[in-house]
């Protein structure tokens, strides 16, 4: 703690800041721009100038930079000073000389930093008379907008992209005034993470291009706190509509998931909402169908045939749950294959143990050190890779402790730790971006990757003076594990492999027995993995097999393509030995296409629901917008009017969200305690407004349809209005629509809702994590034993491969995958194989070739990927047409005749 | 009784008055050119829509009757694909021709905009656009914003410089 003075008022803060993000937190109005709180200062823009004085008689003082000077006991500053604010109010003039006169045209306008910045420090009349530099902008893909013409030189943008996530492709040309922030060619942003250039970039340059495709501005969206839907990591998002469509996502501060950041598969995922081919109404055998005529037909079905329901990890535990209650906890399946509810199943008992700590994102940052085994987080849990890239600096950060550089100067750290890094160790099949930094990498089968994590997990409970028949590399890793302080291993269920989750495991375990406390991150297939998995349901092969038994005759299947877990024809056959299919989705998709009837479903937009994330955090999305077609429904709101018919009620439309999941509490022990997780709210009975107070157009949006304003949309059910009335104070953060606050319309808005800038947010009550509520049962840890020379393939002279499934951020997620932009970064589907084998088999890359798995036959491109193992080809996990195929898989290369 | 007597005679005065009362339609009062009345969308001297599809005047109206949807041509040139407002909501009180940065939006002396039926008061874009640049000739925002839309190649608009050429680092 150190007393600081400013403007003659005392103050007790924290030592080892900086003064501008101390003032900030003490709530003065300083400007700043290329200081972020996650990125630290670099003091460029010469914005948040100060006058810090020697004593209390020292009158003149001197004008710092607040971000780059640390706080110190006993220090006489002043933020009011007049010469301090007409330095800033005169840098600021500077810094628009050659500013655009773009603001109406700007997709910035509106949440724009430096239009706040401006306005705080009174600059509003343009003195300088002489012309303005201008650049040409670039292509950039189509995440981001470029116009560079806005430009301030913060270099915000390159210490993210290059600095903070590890890009290379975008920097700083030229010189003096005329810096340019771009990439040395035109062409596609590289980074997974160029989104957040759109909210670190203070100015204009740097856009969201699909929100400019449906351009509303930030105080005319309807917004809602969400959770991002498109992996397991669940990232905190806000989701905002205008006019009955999803218009854009930004980030969601939450300190110990996502903090300031997205992936970009998360932030232009949601494009799929406004999907042309959505489900828009009723369809019963090819007709559609509503109101009485839809129940009775319902009320046939349901009552006259025996159901079975099949889960969906990527529907909420709601919708999951009101499933299980209407065709009963027996007849209850989860939507997926069983080596996926297997995996699942050994990570929960894992979990469940209570034996090993499972990080959250936060936690990941602060590790020393990482080993990630048989996953490549950039494309299964892109957020996480983030993480891993900061976690790498913590060891050489550590050195600079020694030094007087203070924690926040980034430039300074960055100077001097230069290019080293902290271990990292990664094990997956093929090359992987963060191989970059890793200290040692290992490309091969996944049996084999097990295989060397059984033999580390041996190396770490070994004799500390070591085995000397132990290969030194193992002996060394062994060591970097038992020497690092947090050490962190990742894995997850990319590779569909057991062994790979078993040997992680006994490295963590194996940590554990020499007293060292690693954490371990399972990823997870989908954004409700873990809770689907929670309600302990039999697999895709059990229910087909009892459905043949017991004379099933009708299958519900809940917002789920099945063709994307397991193999086509037997499903093709499956439906077909059914009389009757219902499928509740979004979008026409294959299983949609097999069902009898089908029941439009909302997305996450269009109503609320809970998510358990790969850490086992419950978190609830908010309904967004009320779907402008009434047909429209929440699945959980569908399945619970379906239990009403049949157990003979009239359905009841509002049927509140919340039993359900004190219901399912109720049915499930493990779920205890999961109904309190949502903080609940109430000013006065005042609701929190989704809309904006300068929310535009309400008696004009709807007035060509009929001139007399139709009453708002109600909200029962949840603590938020559809309408610009109602509490303006600060909600919760799980319950926060948007940050805004007087004077900060950008994201910036943020420090206000902090405890302290950068850290956590104010008012946050203790969340609930499933798997905390440890059983205590431990998990068995194996000791290795896996067969290698049976899984592999070694027989390398026949056209048969062992397929190694790839995840990819653009194409491999199911619904993102449906998103204009998205899907034009999709990867073609290849299939890749090593130099030898295309040798052997007179493969040239890029020449298209057809594969036989299972049954079926796909259309593929070669691609060489050297460090593939012999007898394996890698292909694209899930990216259409390579979906109906059950994993583990084998595929034969069918010869083609020219 | 007197003050009764004293109303009669002002009022019987009054009669030889000057009177207030015209002749409507066919005697009309003049209105001066800034009198707050019809909003028109007007446009550029290129006769290209003004409006930028910026959504001020939308943000300024207290009474929330402007909505539109910006969208751009091929060229980048944005303006509204739709814009609409409700005049049987319209207080025109004129804060949108304040706010709009484009001349774009502008109140016209004229009043004559009674409807019996009060859907008819729902003006489109159709219906808002004119053939004119109103009462602020000359202007065309395109030219001065530094964004290329097709109206002037990137620094050649008012003021700017030609664009940088990145690969010199001569002062
Ligand atoms: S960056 Fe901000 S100040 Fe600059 S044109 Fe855009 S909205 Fe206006
Ligand atoms: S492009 Fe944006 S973030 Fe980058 S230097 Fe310019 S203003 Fe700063
Ligand atoms: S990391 Fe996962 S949860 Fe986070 S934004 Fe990306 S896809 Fe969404
Ligand atoms: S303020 Fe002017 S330019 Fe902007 S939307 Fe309204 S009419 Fe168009
Ligand atoms: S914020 Fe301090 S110099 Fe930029």
């Amino acid at each position: 703690m150190a007393q600081i003075h400013i403007d003659k008022e005392s103050y007790d803060v924290k030592n080892g800041k900086n003064l501008l993000e101390t003032c900030l937190s003490l709530g003065y109005q300083l400007p700043y721009f290329c200081w972020h709180p996650a990125l630290n200062s670099v003091g460029a823009c010469r914005q948040c100038a100060i006058k810090v004085f020697k004593d209390e008689k020292d009158t003149r003082g001197r004008i710092v930079m607040a971000c780059v000077e640390p706080v110190s006991d006993g220090l006489h500053l002043s933020v009011a000073d007049p010469e301090a604010s007409a330095f800033r109010s005169q840098n600021i003039e500077w810094l628009m000389t050659n500013h655009p006169h773009d603001c109406a045209v700007c997709d910035e306008g509106g949440s724009c930093h430096l239009q706040d910045m401006t306005v705080m420090t009174g600059h509003a009349y343009r003195r300088f008379q002489y012309p303005k530099r201008t650049h040409h902008n670039q292509y950039l893909g189509p995440l981001v907008h470029h116009e560079m013409n806005r430009c301030i030189q913060c270099y915000r943008c390159v210490r993210f992209y290059k600095d903070y996530a590890g890009g290379k492709d975008l920097d700083v040309f030229a010189a003096h005034d005329h810096v340019y922030f771009g990439r040395a060619k035109e062409g596609i942003l590289e980074s997974e993470f160029s989104g957040n250039l759109a909210e670190v970039c203070p100015t204009g340059v740097f856009t969201d291009k699909t929100l400019h495709t449906h351009y509303t501005r930030k105080w005319d969206l309807t917004m809602a706190p969400s959770v991002c839907q498109h992996c397991s990591l669940g990232c905190n998002i806000i989701a905002g509509e205008r006019y009955g469509s999803l218009r854009s996502i930004t980030n969601r501060y939450h300190e110990a998931v996502n903090g300031y950041f997205l992936c970009d598969r998360g932030r232009y995922g949601y494009e799929f909402v406004n999907h042309p081919s959505r489900i828009q109404h009723p369809n019963v055998r090819g007709r559609q169908v509503s109101g009485k005529e839809l129940y009775t037909t319902l009320q046939d079905l349901l009552t006259s045939k025996n159901w079975i329901g099949v889960g969906s990890p990527r529907a909420s535990l709601e919708a999951n749950f009101a499933l299980r209650k209407l065709v009963g906890d027996q007849n209850f399946y989860q939507g997926v294959s069983k080596v996926e509810a297997d995996l699942l199943q050994r990570i929960l008992h894992m979990t469940h143990s209570g034996q090993i700590h499972q990080p959250s994102l936060q936690e990941i940052e602060q590790a020393d050190l990482v080993l990630i085994l048989g996953e490549d987080p950039t494309h299964s849990a892109p957020r996480m890779a983030l993480s891993i890239r900061q976690a790498v600096r913590n060891i050489p950060l550590q050195q600079t402790a020694s030094t007087h550089i203070p924690a926040w100067h980034d430039v300074a750290q960055r100077e001097y730790i230069q290019d080293t890094k902290g271990p990292l160790y990664i094990a997956y099949p093929v090359a992987s971006k963060l191989d970059e930094l890793a200290s040692y990498t290992l490309h091969d089968h996944p049996d084999v990757l097990a295989a060397f994590g059984f033999d580390l997990a041996q190396a770490i409970g070994d004799d500390p003076l070591g085995d000397q028949n132990e290969p030194t590399l193992l002996r060394n890793i062994a060591e970097a594990l038992l020497k690092a302080e947090r050490p962190l291993i990742v894995t997850g269920t990319s590779l569909i492999s057991h062994n790979i989750l078993e040997a992680a495991w006994a490295i963590a375990m194996a940590l554990k027995h020499q007293n060292k406390n690693a954490s371990l991150s399972f990823i997870l297939p989908s954004c409700n993995s873990a809770g689907l998995a929670y309600m302990e349901a039999e697999p895709l092969e059990v229910l087909m097999k009892s459905a043949k038994q017991n004379g099933i005759s009708g299958a519900i299947v809940l917002e789920n393509d099945l063709y994307r877990h397991y193999d086509a024809l037997e499903l093709d056959q499956f439906f077909e030995s059914l009389e009757d299919i219902i499928v509740l989705d979004h979008l026409e998709q294959p299983t949609t296409a097999q069902a009898t009837v089908t029941l439009p479903a909302a997305t996450f937009a269009e109503t609320s629901g809970t998510l358990v994330n790969n850490e086992g955090r419950v978190q609830s999305f908010y309904q967004v917008y009320m779907p402008k077609n009434e047909d429209i429904r929440p699945s959980w709101q569908w399945l619970t009017e379906l239990y009403q018919i049949k157990i003979g009620l009239t359905p009841d439309l509002l049927y509140p969200s919340t039993p359900l999941l004190e219901e399912l509490a109720a049915s499930l022990p493990q779920f205890a305690g999961i109904g309190a997780h949502a903080p609940t709210f109430g000013l006065n009975g005042q609701k929190i407004p989704r809309e904006p107070h300068r929310y535009s157009g309400r008696t004009a949006m709807l007035a060509h349809i009929a001139v007399s304003e139709p009453r708002p949309d109600q909200d029962e059910l949840s603590p938020f209005s559809f309408t610009m009335e109602g509490s303006r104070g600060f909600p919760p953060p799980p319950l926060t629509p948007y940050y805004w606050s007087p004077g900060w319309n950008s994201n910036q808005a943020l420090n206000k809702y902090q405890i302290e800038v950068g850290g956590a947010l104010a008012g946050r009550h203790a969340e609930v994590n499933l798997f905390a509520m440890a059983s205590t049962i431990p998990y068995p840890t194996k000791k290795g034993g896996v067969n290698q020379s049976q899984s592999v393939i070694q027989n390398a002279t026949t056209h048969t491969f062992e397929l190694l499934p790839i995840t990819h951020i653009f194409g491999s997620e199911e619904l993102s995958g449906y998103g204009d932009a998205i899907s034009k970064l999709a990867p073609a589907p290849y299939f890749a194989i090593n130099k030898q084998e295309a040798s052997r088999l007179s493969l040239q890359p890029g020449v298209d070739i057809h594969l036989r798995i299972g049954k079926q036959t796909y259309p593929l491109t070669v691609q060489i990927g050297q460090e593939l193992p012999a007898g394996c080809a890698a292909i694209p996990y899930n990216i259409p047409p390579l979906t109906g195929i059950t994993w583990p898989a084998q595929g034969t290369l069918i010869p083609t005749t020219p | 009784m007197f003050s009764l007597l004293r109303s009669m005679a002002i009022t019987f005065l009054h009669l030889f008055s000057k009177r207030e009362t015209i002749q409507y339609p066919e005697e009309r009062v003049p209105l001066h050119p800034r009198w707050r009345g019809r909003i028109v969308l007007t446009r550029d001297p290129d006769m290209g829509e003004r409006c930028v599809g910026c959504y001020l005047c939308a943000a300024a109206c207290p009474v929330d009757c402007i909505s539109l949807q910006a969208t751009e041509d091929e060229q980048g040139r944005r303006y509204p694909e739709f814009f609409r407002i409700n005049f049987s909501r319209c207080i025109f009180c004129g804060y949108c021709e304040e706010a709009c940065p484009t001349y774009a939006i502008q109140l016209l002396p004229d009043f004559e905009m009674a409807e019996y039926n009060r859907q008819n008061l729902v003006y489109e874009k159709e219906d808002l656009l004119i053939d004119s640049q109103g009462k602020y000739p000359g202007y065309n925002y395109y030219k001065v914003a530094g964004v290329d839309s097709g109206i002037k190649p990137k620094g050649g608009g008012t003021n700017e410089n030609p664009p940088v050429d990145i690969h010199q680092i001569l002062p």
